[in-house]
């Protein structure tokens, strides 16, 4: 009886079933993003490893391998020591800043009122503009005859009209004004992600420390803090990669001025392995920021996976 | 004097009054139970009683004086929530240590008291574990233990054996009870679970849309229900109840029997149409009608097994009779009348 059924049934051929096989689509769904890592990072990454020992400049574009020459000179060079200490201060200070008003925004934000999905929305808007065309309305803001700032500390008596602040044109004004610009760009994400870990703490918990004596400060930091850090941990490092590659808003604001004291290792390299056409040099600037890089992915995935216990 | 004692509490949502006009006292070292289904207002109420929501009106006294304007921390109260609410990121040492280090308690009491709550409870081999390496029934012992420490006035729990499985909360239960006996401690225990409800407390209040229907000891509850809501909470299968001239007539299900199993006089005999009959091991429910008596619902009868005997079967008509003692009346309104007013 089954012979008989069996005899009859189409054998099915084994290519129509590809499509459900695990060792067929995981290589297939996986290629794409291999493809893209091996050309657009690996591949980038490891010219410029070379190029870091060899003496490539556009203008001569030998192979010639130079040892760490190129490493030696740009160590020596005060121009690129100043300019690491400003990626290091810059990335910091702005960390800093755009996280505490991204947790001041989130606990704003998470009360409820009238307009908050509004409110809401609007936070996010920092982040949703292009960064060449929010770096423009802040060199308006920022201009030495237009500066709205200006305006307003002249306005309630805080500047003197005659001596009005050069924000891009005096060293340390000009810091100031890249930290703000940035510290205003993480805002956002600094807000998503503490309004994501605070509607993450139970609400039990809070009924409880609060029944359990705990005011506003020791329910914030007692309670609610070290139950998001892992999410703020993720949020810091983020921020810090984030901030520590970017060459943008320098590159844009104040291209690295006055006298280079907005300088950042992404605009420098920028700057003397494309614009100078110094490649190895400029190789080698870019290089430095990897040992930091990769201890910060280091560091994520730690506390990645620390979470997943 | 009352623990803690309500007076009209009520809470408004918008247009919905989750809580109307709830007026009760706890007694000192009392386990009062409130008792209702869900969504009528058991938490609200609760939560109004630890000042974590404010009533929309009326009053709430603690030791005798009005705390309306007390924030909770200050209420002398203890809550023990329905997830617990344990402090994730704390040990269960540093969970029970928590609101004795908000008062700022000196180390060498604070360590005395949270080991005396942690043996109390025999988590003491616990103390260095996280919440989350915990089973349900510890967690819930280590939430007591840190209402325990702060040697309140009373206690607040919110359902706190929902969840945990069947068996375990049988235990947990009378853990539970036996561990209230212990330290005298007014409660008001918060529940959906009649049988919880009866087991533990001292007293049960009722509530149902955010209105007491009755306050009393288990006990009166089920046995002179107020009214026809209390009276169909309690009990599985709920009492009956058939049409009478001026309301409506009620008896359980345990004292409706075949006429031949009651002697004695004073009986109200109903014939009894069988339609389906449910073996239980211990009991046999009978499902059916009683004719010329008309019901909203599938009347009932609840037989000891070995009694109920081979005569009865789906399909039958029997005679069934229930002791007029145990009739309870009520009028239009629902409410109950006195015994034997009109017949
Ligand atoms: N914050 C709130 N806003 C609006 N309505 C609410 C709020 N809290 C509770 N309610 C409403 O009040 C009523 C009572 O809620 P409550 O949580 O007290 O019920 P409960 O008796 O504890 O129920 P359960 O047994 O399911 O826990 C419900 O109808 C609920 O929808
Ligand atoms: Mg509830």
């Amino acid at each position: 009886m089954t012979a008989i059924a069996e005899g009859t049934r189409p054998v099915p051929r084994r290519s129509r079933f590809v499509l459900d096989r695990p060792e067929f689509m995981g290589p297939l769904f996986i290629a794409p993003a291999i493809l893209y890592v091996v050309l657009l990072v690996a591949l980038p990454f490891f010219l410029a490893i070379y190029y870091s020992v060899s003496a490539y400049t556009i203008f001569n574009p030998s192979y010639h391998f130079v040892g760490l020459k190129n490493l030696k000179e740009v160590l020596e060079s005060d121009i690129f020591r100043h300019t690491l200490g400003n990626t290091f201060f810059f990335t910091i200070v702005s960390q800093i800043f755009g996280l505490l008003l991204g947790k001041v925004g989130a606990m704003l934000l998470i009360q409820d009122f009238p307009g908050r999905g509004i409110a809401r929305a609007l936070v996010v808007l920092p982040w949703a503009v292009p960064v060449s065309l929010a770096v423009l309305a802040w060199k308006w803001m920022f201009d030495s005859l237009y500066s709205v700032i200006n305006w307003t500390l002249m306005a309630v008596g805080l500047m003197d009209p005659m001596n009005p602040a050069q924000w891009l044109g005096t060293t340390d004004l000009a810091m100031t004004a890249v930290i703000t610009v940035h510290a205003w760009r993480l805002f956002p994400f600094g807000v998503v992600i503490f309004l994501a870990g605070l509607t993450s703490v139970p609400k039990d918990v809070l009924d409880a420390a609060t029944i359990d004596g705990a005011g506003f400060w020791r329910r914030n930091y007692v309670i609610i803090m070290p139950i998001i850090l892992p999410i703020i941990t993720i949020a810091l490092i983020f921020g810090t990669v984030f901030t520590f590659t970017d060459l943008s808003v320098v590159y844009l604001l104040t291209n690295g001025g006055p006298v280079n004291s907005t300088q950042v290792l992404g605009s420098l390299g920028f700057q003397v392995g494309v614009l100078s056409g110094d490649v190895s040099h400029g190789a080698v600037i870019c290089l430095f920021l990897f040992p930091f890089l990769l201890l910060a992915t280091i560091i994520l995935l730690k506390v990645l996976r620390r979470r997943e216990i | 004097m009352a623990a803690v004692a309500a007076r009209h509490i009520r809470k408004q949502f918008g247009d919905v009054f989750a809580v109307n006009d709830i007026s009760l006292s706890v007694n000192d070292g009392e386990f009062l139970v409130l008792l209702g289904p869900s969504g009528c207002g058991k938490t609200t109420f609760l939560r109004i009683l630890a000042g974590l929501e404010s009533q929309t009106s009326g009053d709430i006294l603690i030791g005798g004086e009005n705390v309306n304007e007390v924030p909770p921390r200050a209420r002398g109260i203890a809550m023990v929530f329905q997830s617990y609410g344990l402090y994730p990121h704390l040990s269960v040492f540093n969970n029970i240590a928590f609101p004795l280090k908000t008062q700022n308690t000196p180390r060498d009491e604070l360590r005395r008291k949270v080991d005396w709550a942690m043996r109390l409870l025999s988590i003491d081999h616990l103390s260095s574990r996280r919440p989350r390496q915990l089973s349900g029934g510890e967690r819930q012992r280590v939430a007591l233990a840190r209402a325990l420490v702060r040697e309140p006035t009373v206690f607040l729990l919110d359902e706190p054996l929902s969840n945990l499985d069947a068996k375990l909360r049988t235990s947990a239960r009378s853990e539970l009870k036996q561990f209230q006996q212990t330290v005298r401690t007014s409660t008001v225990y918060v529940t959906h679970d009649q049988v919880e409800a009866m087991g533990m407390g001292d007293r049960i209040a009722v509530i149902d849309h955010g209105q007491l229907r009755q306050i009393g000891t288990p006990t009166e509850i089920y046995d002179q229900p107020a009214d026809e809501f209390v009276a169909t909470f309690l009990g599985t299968p709920p009492m009956n109840l058939v049409e009478r001239e001026g309301g409506s007539l009620g008896f359980r299900p345990e004292h409706f029997l075949p006429r031949e199993m009651l002697n004695g006089s004073a009986l109200a005999e109903m014939p009894f149409r069988i339609d389906r009959m449910e073996y239980l091991g211990s009991e046999r429910i009978l499902y059916g009608e009683i004719e010329g008596r008309p019901s909203k619902r599938i009347v009932t009868a609840k037989l000891p097994a070995h009694a109920a005997s081979d005569q009865l079967r789906a399909g039958d008509r029997h005679a069934f009779a229930v002791r007029c003692s145990e009739l309870h009346y009520f009028d239009r309104e629902g409410r109950r009348t006195r015994e034997g007013a009109v017949q």
